[in-house]
């Protein structure tokens, strides 16, 4: 658990960042919390030899809550977001997922930004964004531009950010109707055996919309556009659930790891997936 | 003289036995002030670390050390061509067997010592690590003890003699060139003929996994070798610091005095410190090659990967009964995984530790147990995690057997626990497996625990639960998990007991100051258990001096007296039964001191508290610290000056503590979830020194059974590649996954112990595992579930419940 030796950086302005990535292509990396990539460097797995601390940089730690849409800074930790009681009103489900996330000495450091850039599929904050169709800002050399988190996501560790990009923000439409982040797992600091977001629009009794992800059910999160389409036009009854499960399962490919077999985390996947449904349309 | 206090307040100023005295180390561990070995800093230390092995079985073709050692900072790097001048490429193992300290041309498990990197800084030496050239050549892996007992892969060559036959090892014949040793206990012909013609039979098979102690510390040592003055002085995370002295003499040939093995402070062992490692001997080498300290210390993986597993043992059992419950026999064999090498720490005529204790808490009349030991590529080990010698093995078998029992008999099994109790006239109790139980009051505790839960009515709300469950209410079944557990600690007596030909008895040695306070030196050394109070405490009430007047000193050879250390709960039984023989040998030589001042004859005064008294005239008196005093500045005629004492205290027999649990738990039958609502455990340990510190060894041991029960598991896949290497997958319980525990007791004093106390520090662990594990299977009785494996991890549950068509 010891890392090779690294030069690291501390700059305090993105164009400095931006140059440092420049100058070393693949050979640099930038860290936010560092609880992803630091343990991936002490095993050796990752080898980076420059590495960026964003913490310096400015203009990354906010949370603005406008009319339509939530902005958050891509250093905000997890624990800001539990912290923060506006955001908790607007989009009650950042704060239920961010609550499943490690535990609270991980969340002081653990940010927004590392999550979702890592690529790691058993990051909860990817599929939850998926739910949300929030839109991830990069900048590099180029300039920025906005990425939408549906088409983020490649594969394990891969997105579409490029190596000479650094995510910077997160902007999400307000949320509207009922949520529910639905998380199996073995323990406190586990990543999800099957994890569920679920954000849906109760319009008199029938749902009108339902956003349905999943996590760390694939080598990437799972955003189930035919899964919320088989709730929509429903009132959410057990056809219904029964329909929108199936059609997740079609869209997930778990894989056996300690956590248990493919039949097991299928199962789990459909049983997490009904209950965050079923209390998700209680509160839409 | 008259008293200012009264007889109570001087008792309560000792602090001595039954007190919950708080814990005076934690004044250190709470702040951050503790000293464990990695805190040990020298000037000029080194720090060496091991390039090991990706293989689980491969020959070791070339090691080319070039590289790294061009590596800035990395000074040598050691491999098995560098220690065979010195004999040291091998060592001996505990259990008579022989292990490589580096990789003597292959390799037998995945994580294996293969060459050690010495550097200026763990640093230097990781990237020593990375540069080091190792070529193998892969060799077909065993994983299987079963397979390995069939394959033609002879996975220690060493052991087969050049014309093919395979010679005995240190535990007699071996069958197979994997195959280690076979160990049997009871009688077998009496009871296979009881089982064959018994009315009733309950046959089962179970694997209790292999699992790891996961200390939150783990294993490490400094070692400085004084070339001037020929000193070798070896800090480190040693549960028995005399015997790893003792080791490191006989295989480096440094004679003994010149050896001093210290044990800092250390950060729980439960097993994993018992043995000697190849870091040890590194450490040492490289100390004496560079004439400089060493430091190894493992990261998390090493340790979880190399250092003692415990458990790994398949066992099957038959269990006979009449028609109305009455047990007749019992038969059981095992088969062993050891790994690599027989590393396992029991005492030498136990290669399968106590596990001849698996009859339990019940009166069985015939019994017969067979024992095989087989080499896998895994990691050897084989330590008693939190128990005694095989003890969590043996409990959990009678316990698991009992409830299949119950199942074949349709009864109850709380009832048929009650039939088969050994009964309290009966004690002492010689066991058909060779043991004589010293005391007992098994009925009193069961009828209390299951009394305090309302055991009856706990079955009623299960019964309608199932109900529930059938109507389709609730997807929730409801499990009462039981145990009644036998625990065999204290080892052990001389005549029976030891380890490396030392026999296991422990020692005491008391110094009394002239102002009437003390210090004691033990044989042994807490990980964590809390000796600095709890043996002054035992003092306090021995001798008269309160508990905050004494010191207690462990873990430094080169002052504590020579004891076998801590482990197997033996602290309590054997050091502490030293510890107050010595306290009565003080206050031997105090009556006689007292006697002088007081001007009357040794036998007309009389021990009170914290004084001798004249008899019939408690007026006069002397106070312990004003004899202490004496001791040092009187002249009296036929007595030496000077108030000390030492005992070394050979136990006449084993502790029996005992315990009954009560777990209820709900399980989620779609998911696989445990939610355990209520944990009750009355422990019996015999006479209680601090209650407080019994409640949290209570704790502790049953937060180790949790998450043995529940999910800890070190798991390999078919080519030996460990599965559970970080603590993602190896599950070690925080305080969001433990449960509210209650704890109650009984006192049933040991009648061979001086103060009557049995030890309690395993018990928990012990009876924890059954009361876990039969909560589950409980659970899933009513729909057909006879026996279903540890770990009962999420998936393995949601199986369970998959295979009896409790899922859609």
């Amino acid at each position: 658990m010891i890392p090779a030796a690294f030069e690291y950086y501390r700059p305090k302005d993105m164009d400095k960042v931006l140059s440092i990535l420049e100058e070393h292509g693949d050979d640099a990396r930038v860290m936010a919390g560092g609880h992803s990539l630091i343990p991936m460097m002490k095993l050796r797995m990752a080898d980076v030899p420059h590495l960026i601390d964003l913490q310096d940089v400015g203009g990354m730690s906010e949370i603005e809550i406008g009319a339509d849409t939530i902005k958050i800074g891509a250093l905000v930790t997890q624990s800001d977001i539990i912290d923060h009681a506006a955001l908790a009103d607007v989009a009650p489900i950042l704060r239920e997922a961010s609550l499943q996330i490690a535990d609270p000495q991980v969340r002081y450091m653990g940010t927004l930004g590392g999550n979702i850039a890592n690529g790691d599929p058993g990051n909860d904050m990817p599929g939850l964004m998926q739910c949300l169709d929030a839109t991830f800002t990069v900048v590099g050399q180029d300039g920025e531009r906005a990425i939408p988190a549906r088409d983020f996501y490649e594969a394990a560790y891969v997105t579409a950010r490029e190596d000479g990009e650094v995510l910077t923000a997160v902007t999400i439409p307000r949320p509207k109707g009922g949520h529910a982040y639905e998380k199996q797992k073995r323990k406190i600091g586990d990543y999800a055996t099957a994890a569920a977001s679920v954000q849906i629009v109760n319009d008199g009794g029938k749902c009108v919309s339902a956003a349905i992800a999943m996590t760390n059910l694939s080598d990437t999160p799972v955003f189930s556009k035919t899964a919320g389409d088989a709730l929509v036009g429903t009132s959410v009854d057990d056809a219904a659930l029964k329909a929108a499960v199936a059609a997740m399962l079609g869209d997930i490919d778990p894989t056996e790891d300690n956590r248990g077999p493919v039949a097991f985390k299928n199962h789990v996947a459909g049983v997490i997936l009904r209950r965050a449904i079923a209390r998700a349309w209680s509160r839409a | 003289m008259k008293d200012e206090i009264t007889r109570e307040e001087r008792v309560d100023n000792l602090k001595g036995m039954g007190c919950s005295r708080k814990r005076v180390e934690d004044a250190r561990f709470t702040q951050g002030k503790g000293n464990y070995v990695d805190d040990i800093k020298l000037d000029g230390m080194l720090f060496g670390d091991f390039v090991r092995s990706p293989y689980a079985h491969a020959r070791v073709k070339s090691i080319n050390k070039d590289t790294a050692l061009k590596v800035p900072g990395v000074l040598a790097v050691l491999t098995a061509d560098d220690l065979r001048p010195l004999g040291l490429h091998w060592m001996p193992t505990l259990a008579g067997d022989k292990q490589m300290v580096l990789a003597d041309g292959k390799v037998l498990f995945q994580g294996q010592e293969v060459a050690f990197v010495v550097a200026e800084d763990r640093y230097a030496a990781a990237d020593g690590i990375e540069a080091v050239e190792v070529e193998y050549e892969e060799l077909p892996v065993l994983v299987n003890p079963f397979e390995a007992l069939k394959s033609d892969v002879v996975l220690r060559e060493d052991l087969v003699a050049e014309d093919g036959s395979i010679p005995a090892g240190a535990h007699g014949p071996r069958k197979h060139h994997n195959h280690i040793f076979t160990w049997e206990a009871g009688d077998k012909d009496p009871t296979e003929e009881v089982i064959a013609n018994a009315e009733v039979v309950a046959e089962e098979s179970m694997y209790y996994h292999r699992t790891h102690p996961c200390p939150l510390e783990t294993c490490g040592c400094v070692a400085s070798m004084d070339k001037v003055n020929g000193k070798l002085t070896l800090w480190g995370t040693f549960q028995a610091p005399h015997a790893i002295r003792t080791v490191v003499s006989l295989i480096s040939g440094i004679e003994e005095h010149n050896i001093r093995v210290v044990s800092p402070d250390i950060g729980g062992g439960f097993g994993n410190k018992v043995g000697a490692y190849p870091g040890y001997v590194c450490s040492v080498v490289a100390s004496i090659v560079t004439g400089k300290p060493v430091k190894w210390i493992e990261d998390r993986m090493d340790n979880l990967m190399t250092t003692a597993f415990a458990r790994d043992y398949h066992m099957t059992g038959k269990i006979s009964a009449t028609k109305e419950g009455k047990i007749t026999g019992l038969q059981c064999h095992v088969t062993a995984d050891h790994g690599g090498f027989d590393a396992c720490a029991d005492p030498t005529k136990f290669p399968a530790g106590f596990m001849n204790i698996c009859t339990g808490s019940y009166d069985i009349p015939t019994a017969f147990l067979e024992v095989d030991g087989v080499y896998t590529n895994k990691a050897p080990g084989g330590v008693s995690y939190r128990c005694s010698f095989r003890v969590t093995e043996a409990v959990y078998f009678i316990e698991r057997m009992i409830e299949v029992l119950a199942i074949k008999l349709n009864m109850d099994a709380a009832e048929l626990r009650r039939i088969n109790f050994i009964k309290k006239e009966q004690f002492p109790y010689k066991a058909a497996l060779g043991w004589e139980y010293d005391s007992g009051d098994y009925h009193t505790a069961w009828d209390k625990a299951l009394k305090t839960v309302d055991y009856d009515g706990l079955r009623a709300e299960q019964a309608q639960r199932v109900k529930d469950f059938k109507a389709g209410k609730t997807r929730k079944l409801m499990g009462i998990g039981l145990s009644f557990f036998t625990e065999i600690v204290g080892a052990g007596p001389v005549k029976n007991c030891d380890i490396l030909g030392l026999g296991m008895f422990d020692s005491c040695e008391i110094r009394i100051h002239p102002t009437g306070s003390a210090i004691a030196r033990l044989g042994t050394i807490s990980q964590g258990q809390g000796h600095a109070t709890t043996f002054a405490q035992i003092l306090a009430s021995e001798i008269g001096l309160p508990a905050d007047s004494i010191t207690i000193e462990e873990g430094d050879t080169d002052t504590a007296p020579y004891g076998l250390g801590t482990y197997g709960s033996r602290s309590t039984p054997v050091a502490g039964a030293a510890t107050a023989m010595a306290g009565r040998k003080i206050r031997a030589k105090a009556q006689m001191i007292a006697a002088y001042l007081l001007e009357v004859h040794d036998n007309d005064v009389e021990f009170d508290v914290d004084r001798f008294a004249v008899k019939g005239a408690p007026e006069k008196f002397k106070t312990m610290k004003e004899i202490a005093f004496a001791a040092y500045n009187q002249a009296i005629p036929g007595l030496e000056p000077g108030l000390e004492a030492v005992s070394y205290y050979d136990p006449p027999n084993m502790t029996y503590p005992f315990g009954a649990y009560v777990c209820v738990m709900d399980i989620d039958v779609d998911t696989g979830v445990p939610e355990i609502r209520r944990f009750y455990a009355l422990d019996d340990c015999g006479t209680r020194i601090n209650p407080m510190i019994i409640e949290g060894q209570v704790h502790g041991g049953l937060t180790e059974a949790l998450a043995v029960a529940l999910g800890q598991e070190i798991a390999y896949d078919d080519m030996g590649n460990v599965k559970t290497g970080t603590l993602m997958d190896f599950f070690l319980p925080t305080a969001w996954e433990v449960p509210n525990y209650e704890t109650d007791f009984t006192v049933t004093p040991s009648p061979h112990h001086p103060i009557g106390a049995k030890g309690v520090g395993e018990s928990p662990h012990v009876g924890g595992v059954p009361c876990f594990s039969n909560a589950v299977q409980d659970a899933f009785r009513p729909f057909g579930n006879t026996h279903t494996n540890m770990p009962h991890d999420h998936w393995r549950i949601w199986r369970t419940a998959n295979e009896l068509g409790l899922h859609d």
